[in-house]
């Protein structure tokens, strides 16, 4: 009898989680069904979950038209690998410095840091628009990147990272005769390589998905991001009923970090907790 | 030693490389803030200017576009921002906001966390299926939502339809916007939040789990008195960067709302953003972002604080 109930609370606590599953998966899998629908299957039942018996790639097609698709991708990747690029060299001797280093102020430096933690960039987004625009750097992709070039984050990540590992290589190069970068470029930054792909994934992912700022710094379409060429485009939608149209651009946008999630399922996870943890 | 100096040579070969070497610990003296430099070169321009610049600015008014010169006005535009409807009810909005998301979200996050932390194959595809709305950009997640909340044909009111039911209308309606914005936002924070839960429970001493079992605990009395305590760090540590995240994005509120029907989701940086982008009152969005500083640091040093005695009576 005990087992019996047993087995039934077991079965329909998966039968819950299953629906609960389900509709947590329901607006994507809204999106993906209804990127393929044809126009003409009308809009009355848009809604509709079942795939439609004749897909098209229409939407696809009339949202790359539509919004200048091309033009948003080359300055997210930008963007990101900017960021990304600049963070790389400031945390990584920002990092080595509180983790192998001891001099007077580094606690106070340390806590320095740390508000960047709680003042997080887009608490700031007005003064920091007249700091771009007094640097010159409105409208222009650096004025995007620029409040990112430094992140507390990124050299915690990297502090812990360096202070996981082993003194005793730096110690040899040091023997050696090797110049504080070179251990830094060739003994360090080898060995610390999954904080940096740690790192990387969530810096990538925060801000190919960053939206006020960039709305914010930029003014001329040319220079419009992924996300908001999208929010326009929702905005504009409003109207119309292209939802097809909409569906397709916002998979547009999502598809290239889901499809790297979905081949690099532990990396990010393992990544987001790291972040989330040692952060 | 005492050989050394008995010979003139070696002396003297001692004394340059005693020269290099202090010259090399001159050097590596100022090393680590030649590495600290760039970090806070950008810490200086975005982090700690900022805040110097809206202390300075929250001072003067600058009427937009009507020419006038720049005023000193004191507190003037605090008085402004602390007697305006509009800030009363983005911060009211915001408080409710953050409870409204934070409640739901951790519950969800620790029984997701719960359901899924076995690593089975299952588990494995829910943990993807919870975590991925956290993956995708707010602006994406709230375009999608555009169509789940449209009124009689989109998804929500469709498949209500279905049961019988009749929707209100979710984004139109201002006693339900803010609560549809607050569904929006669970839905697409509970999953990252769950990582940190799968994260925590494998800390749990798993004899005390045992323990508890042994002693005849039944599932709910071991999550009540052993799992949710060890857990409580956790808890702290996800309250902090949620209620920072949930005072700092509102890209949905722009896309979705615009701060209306009536003010009824205009949150505080929403709020700041207006008064900035669209109404040019920099010296109101400066004093209310020096405002929302102030709530900022205050959630982080308290919460600080609150794990530190957490630590400390943890042992």
């Amino acid at each position: 009898m005990i087992r019996v109930r047993k087995h039934l609370s077991v079965a329909l606590l998966a039968a819950l989680l299953s629906a609960v599953a389900f509709l947590w998966a329901t607006p994507f899998l809204w999106t993906l069904v209804a990127s393929f629908r044809p126009e003409s299957a009308g809009s009355a039942d848009m809604a509709s979950l079942l795939p439609d018996l004749h897909p098209t790639l229409e939407n696809f097609r009339n949202a790359l038209e539509s919004g200048t698709f091309g033009i948003y991708y080359v300055n997210t990747i930008i963007v990101v690998t900017g960021v990304l690029a600049v963070q790389c060299v400031t945390v990584s001797l920002a990092g080595y410095a509180f983790a192998r280093l001891r001099f007077p102020g580094r606690d106070f430096l340390f806590y320095a840091f740390l508000l960047q933690l709680m003042l997080v960039p887009p608490a700031l987004i007005v003064p920091n628009l007249r700091t771009v625009v007094d640097l010159g750097l409105y409208d222009t992709l650096p004025g995007v990147m620029a409040p990112y070039f430094a992140s507390a984050f990124g050299t915690f990540l990297m502090r812990q990272t360096f202070l996981a590992l082993p003194r005793d290589f730096e110690e040899a190069a040091a023997i050696d005769g090797a110049p504080w970068w070179a251990i830094i470029w060739y003994v360090l930054l080898p060995m610390a390589k999954p904080g940096l792909v740690a790192f990387a994934i969530v810096s990538i992912t925060a801000h190919w998905n960053e939206f006020l700022w960039p709305l914010m710094v930029i003014n001329s379409p040319g220079n419009q991001t992924l996300t908001i060429g999208l929010a326009s485009f929702a905005m504009g939608a409003e109207g119309g009923k292209e939802w097809g149209v909409l569906a397709a651009g916002t998979l547009l946008v999502m598809a290239p970090l889901a499809v790297a999630f979905v081949a690099f399922q532990r990396r990010f996870v393992d990544s987001f907790v790291f972040s989330g943890v040692k952060g | 030693m005492s050989v050394a100096g008995a010979t003139g040579i070696f002396d003297s070969v001692q004394r340059s490389s005693a020269m290099a070497a202090s010259a090399r610990r001159r050097r590596m003296r100022l090393l680590p803030y030649v590495l600290l430099a760039p970090s806070l070169l950008f810490l200086g321009l975005f982090t700690y200017l900022p805040v110097a610049r809206v202390v300075v600015e929250s001072l003067y008014d600058k009427p937009h576009g009507t020419g006038a010169a720049t005023s000193f006005v004191g507190l003037g535009n605090y008085a402004r921002v602390l007697t305006d409807p509009a800030f009363h009810q983005a911060a009211l909005n915001n408080l409710i906001y953050a409870v409204g998301v934070l409640v739901p979200t951790l519950v969800l996050a620790l029984a997701f966390a719960l359901a899924v932390q076995r690593s089975t194959r299952l588990s494995a595809v829910l943990r993807t299926v919870f975590f991925f709305p956290s993956l995708v950009p707010l602006v994406a997640a709230a375009s999608l939502f555009f169509f789940i909340f449209l009124p009689g044909v989109g998804l929500l009111d469709y498949y209500l339809a279905r049961l019988g039911l009749r929707g209100p209308n979710w984004l139109g309606d201002s006693d339900v916007a803010l609560w549809s914005i607050i569904g929006l936002t669970v839905w697409k924070n509970a999953g990252y939040y769950m990582l940190f839960y799968i994260a925590g429970l494998q800390n749990v001493p798993r004899d005390t789990v045992e323990a508890a079992m042994i002693d005849g605990a039944n599932s709910w009395q071991r999550l009540r008195f052993v799992i949710l305590p060890a857990l409580a760090p956790t808890t702290a540590f996800v309250t902090v960067i949620a209620l920072i995240q949930l005072l700092t994005s509102v890209d949905h509120v722009i896309v979705l709302t615009r701060g209306g029907p009536s003010n009824a989701t205009n949150l505080l940086l929403y709020y700041i953003f207006q008064s900035a982008h669209e109404n040019f009152e920099y010296g109101k969005a400066a004093a209310a972002t020096l405002i929302s500083v102030a709530i900022l640091l205050a959630i982080s040093f308290g919460s600080l604080r609150i794990m530190e005695r957490g630590a400390r009576g943890n042992g």
